[in-house]
């Protein structure tokens, strides 16, 4: 009974860190702010942080713990953003509040997020491996066209839609056209900040790793482990699968809210919701440790911030980069990396001290 | 009445006919060896019985309740159990996980109160964790909670795929050749183990198995399977005396 105990302290005390982690990391950026050590540039890149880092840990719940490989995540993020920037920009009249416009706008992009996570998930997650990853790839090319191809407007008579281009939405002269096709939405009111991004990876993190934590994410673990042994104990496949696609899916929608609310023009580019993207967020939770939450919430900072810093070699800087997805593929990945890390870990070399002591 | 009662059971895949007219009844709390050559549908049997396969013909019933063309989780839920012939475990989860995985279906607390950790999520862990340890002990592995399943010793894995299908408190245990890959020692054990579990946990266990010492040593009664068909059946003694038996499988 004792050992089990100290299972469960032990994974406390990992959330722990990594919670410790994130908050660690906002005060420390909150005194270099106010000591005017952060540059512009990197200010802007305050709210991308929490948001690759969202979608890096969301995504690690389908690909590291339910063990399917989806290339879509851009697409329910996609549709996050759309789908709040739509609302934002409808109740910015309506609700003058900043605060209490963003968490119904949140709200409402997780849950269209989730509603297409169920929608694709019903087809998709009969799939399996490479299978699964190019339809997904695929669904999530279908979400960011089709977003490209809607006119929708709002006047006196109400909403107007159309798929052909802004006129014919033949709105009354005080009409207004809100989503303008490839143009997509402008003027969001720009209500994320640094904070409410890590409130909101904080939140995400809290969600992900209870879950994995309890007797659903057990059941999503055992279907990634052993499908059929799964099946045979009991476990609905399609029922957790699905429960795990849509929470992914619904999560990656909040990294789209608080990505939408950043900007001022909101589009559906290949550049921020294509393939090129879903690939870079599997790339954060591949360099991170599949399976390994804290680690993919690193990889997404390490990796975002990386041709920023690397600026000054400027014809080199896309090499450098390369080298470091190697070498932290390497030092993940490769045994002899893990078997050096283990033997110089901080925790055993303070038991080695600690034993030398008693020895003594 | 019997605990399992199979009447006529047979599936086909294209043209092979894999098994054919199946029957077999087995009296609660028995201890029932299903033998045969490779290949003369066994595991096929234990597929069909789990739900794997969905049988062309034939009528499944347990405890008086039939269970024919069910689904696996459903036949699970009803009360049968199995181990499989390679060994599945959860082998990136916990020894204790993958019991606890077992437990699933018999503790419940909701998806939101295990995320936002309630009272209900508390109480109910500890209790999947008592009864996951328990079962553990049971087995000897409570030493081993919190390895990795793939880290345990092969005989230490078989034993710990046993403890997860007890987990889901069946009426039917199915054990597809526990000994295959066991030295002497570790059959001898395991032999000790399944005796245990039909007398601790009060458990009717059906296996496969090709080691003729454990089937002689522990099964009551035995079914001969030979190109999907039934051979022989009855007490273990008489059946491996038996010359069709002796010329089909057991040889002289």
């Amino acid at each position: 009974m004792k050992m089990n105990k100290l299972k469960i302290n032990k994974t406390a005390k990992s959330n722990f860190i990594t919670y410790g982690i994130v908050i660690a990391a906002f005060i420390i950026v909150q005194i270099l702010v106010s000591a005017g050590q952060v540059s512009s540039l990197m200010k802007g890149l305050l709210v991308p942080l929490c948001t690759y880092a969202i979608l890096a840990v969301s995504l690690n719940l389908v690909v590291g713990i339910l063990g399917e490989l989806s290339l879509g995540h851009a697409g329910f993020m996609c549709v996050g953003a759309f789908s709040s920037a739509f609302f934002s920009k409808c109740m910015v009249e309506v609700i003058p509040v900043a605060g209490v416009r963003f968490f119904l706008a949140l709200l409402v992009g997780a849950a269209v997020a989730a509603l297409f996570g169920i929608l694709i998930g019903i087809p998709v997650l009969r799939l399996k491996g490479d299978y699964l990853a190019i339809v997904t790839l695929a669904f999530g090319e279908i979400i960011k066209n089709l977003i490209n191809a809607f006119f929708i407007g709002k006047d006196s008579n109400g909403f107007h839609f159309s798929m052909k281009d802004a006129m014919s939405l033949n709105m009354e002269a005080d009409g207004q056209v809100i989503v303008n096709g490839p143009q997509g939405i402008t003027g969001t009111p720009n209500d994320s900040t640094f904070f409410i991004g890590i409130l909101l990876l904080l939140l995400t993190l809290f969600i992900v790793l209870n879950l994995i934590h309890s007797r659903d994410g057990r059941a999503i673990m055992s279907i990634r482990d052993n499908r059929i042994a799964a099946e045979s104990v009991g476990i609905n496949i399609t029922k957790y699968k699905m429960m795990a696609f849509t929470i992914s899916a619904a999560l990656a929608g909040v990294a789209g809210v608080l990505y939408a609310h950043n900007l001022a023009t909101l589009s559906a580019q290949p550049k921020n919701f294509g393939y090129n993207m879903s690939i870079m967020i599997l790339v954060y939770v591949v360099l991170g440790g599949i399976g390994r939450i804290r680690g993919s919430m690193i990889a997404a900072v390490i990796l975002t911030l990386l041709p920023e810093m690397l600026r000054f070699l400027s014809d080199y800087r896309m090499l450098i980069y390369a080298v470091v997805l190697i070498v932290m593929m390497l030092f993940n990945w490769s045994p002899k990396a893990l078997e050096w890390r283990e033997r110089y870990s901080p925790k055993r070399l303070l038991k080695k001290k600690q034993e030398a002591k008693e020895g003594e | 009445m019997a605990l399992l009662e199979v009447k006529n059971l047979g599936i086909s895949f294209g043209g092979l006919r894999a098994v054919d007219s199946f029957n077999i009844s087995i009296e609660k709390g028995q201890l029932y060896g299903l033998i045969g050559p490779n290949g003369a549908g066994k595991t096929t049997v234990f597929n069909l019985l789990t739900g794997v396969y969905k049988p062309n013909e034939g009528i499944v019933t347990l405890d008086g309740k039939n269970i024919t063309g069910k689904k696996t989780i459903e036949i699970n839920k009803e009360g049968v159990a199995r181990t499989f012939q390679n060994i599945r475990l959860f082998k990136d989860m916990s020894v204790l996980d993958n019991v606890k995985v077992g437990l699933h279906n018999k503790h419940h607390y909701s998806t939101l109160e295990g995320i936002l950790r309630l009272p209900r999520y508390r109480k109910v862990e500890k209790e999947m964790n008592e009864q996951a340890m328990e079962l553990l002990d049971v087995f000897d592995l409570a030493g081993q909670a919190d390895y990795l399943a793939s880290n345990l010793p092969y005989g230490k894995q078989r034993k710990l795929e046993i403890a997860r299908a007890l987990a889901t408190e069946p009426k039917l245990l199915l054990l597809d050749e526990p000994a295959a890959g066991m030295n002497p020692n570790e059959t001898q054990e395991l032999m000790d183990t399944i005796h245990f579990v039909r007398d601790k946990f009060d458990m009717t266990i059906l296996l496969i198995e090709h080691d003729m010492k454990l089937v002689s040593g522990i099964c009551e009664k035995l079914t001969v399977l030979n190109f999907g068909q039934v051979l022989a059946e009855g007490e273990t003694g008489e059946v491996l005396n038996n010359p069709q038996v002796i010329t089909a499988y057991l040889g002289e």
